[in-house]
């Protein structure tokens, strides 16, 4: 599917991601790193609540932007490629420490030389695989 | 666990939905055509992460001069530079993945907002990742 290229709603909608992670940080003094704090939500330990409320008010903020704006899902996607972008973006997150947040946001921010090299890999990982998916073999197109 | 530090965690996490969702950032074909240089490229999400760190890099550069948190803890310091085969290979694998479906973890959770079955069976098979890379740690 082609999309437009929206650089006011991009820039906006980053701003307040922004926003958020400097939120988090300066009232709890965590970092908002979406991968590590849905794993932590999930598992047995004392310091869950925080977790959830962030991941509460994620999902149902965007909800509510969804049925404003009108946005559809997107539907009709091939299954096992579904599941193998899950299965890899599950796994590398938390064996690499971090996502498109945790590293790309909140780890540029505070200039962590860590998440500048992670970011770097994810980013030419990501663009390597849609090369490969979309222009040598033609699927996904 | 106070009732302050959930609803600073509420606050946060809808602020940050609301990004994810007014910058497109949730929809991963415009993820995807991002990572598409060769082909439709949609610069986008560059913007994105422009947005974010214009805010950010001031924002945190301001709680580390504070110190403190609001809610009394401290501030984590910065991960040392340790450039370890987990993180290099985790990260490749991450974006490959990224770059298979159009999801990133934030935006695969906002999704769940459709109702939809798609983001769902994504976070299913992120959690059974997840849970395999936790072996990994147990050794």
């Amino acid at each position: 599917m082609p999309t437009e290229f929206t650089p006011w709603t991009a820039l906006a909608g980053g701003a307040l991601i922004g926003l958020a992670a400097t939120v988090l940080l300066a009232s709890l003094g965590r970092i908002a790193g979406i991968s590590g704090l849905f794993n932590g939500a999930l598992e047995q330990r004392g310091d869950r609540a925080w977790r959830i409320a962030f991941l509460v008010g994620l999902v149902a903020a965007a909800g509510v932007w969804f049925a404003v704006a009108g946005v559809a899902p997107r539907t009709g996607f091939p299954l096992p490629w579904l599941l193998v972008g899950g299965l890899l973006v599950g796994f590398g997150t938390r064996l690499g420490s971090g996502c498109t947040s945790g590293h790309g946001i909140c780890g540029l921010a505070r200039l962590s030389p860590r998440s500048m090299v992670a970011v770097a890999l994810f980013m030419a990982a990501g663009f390597a695989t849609v090369y490969v998916l979309r222009h040598a073999l033609g699927v996904m197109a | 666990m106070s009732a302050h530090r959930v609803a600073w965690a509420l606050l946060a996490g809808a602020l940050f939905g609301l990004g994810l969702a007014v910058s497109g950032m949730t929809d991963p074909d415009k993820v995807l055509n991002f990572l598409d240089i060769a082909g439709r490229w949609d610069p986008s999400l560059a913007l994105v992460m422009g947005g974010a760190l214009a805010v950010a890099v001031p924002g945190f550069a301001w709680v580390r001069r504070r110190g403190v948190a609001f809610t009394g803890g401290a501030i984590p310091p910065k991960p040392a530079p340790e450039f370890d085969k987990r993180l290099l290979v985790g990260s490749v694998l991450f974006g490959m993945g990224w770059g298979i479906a159009g999801y990133c973890p934030g935006p695969a959770l906002a999704n769940l907002a459709h109702g939809t079955l798609e983001p769902v069976l994504f976070v299913l098979a992120l959690l059974a990742g997840s849970q395999v890379a936790r072996l990994f740690d147990a050794r």
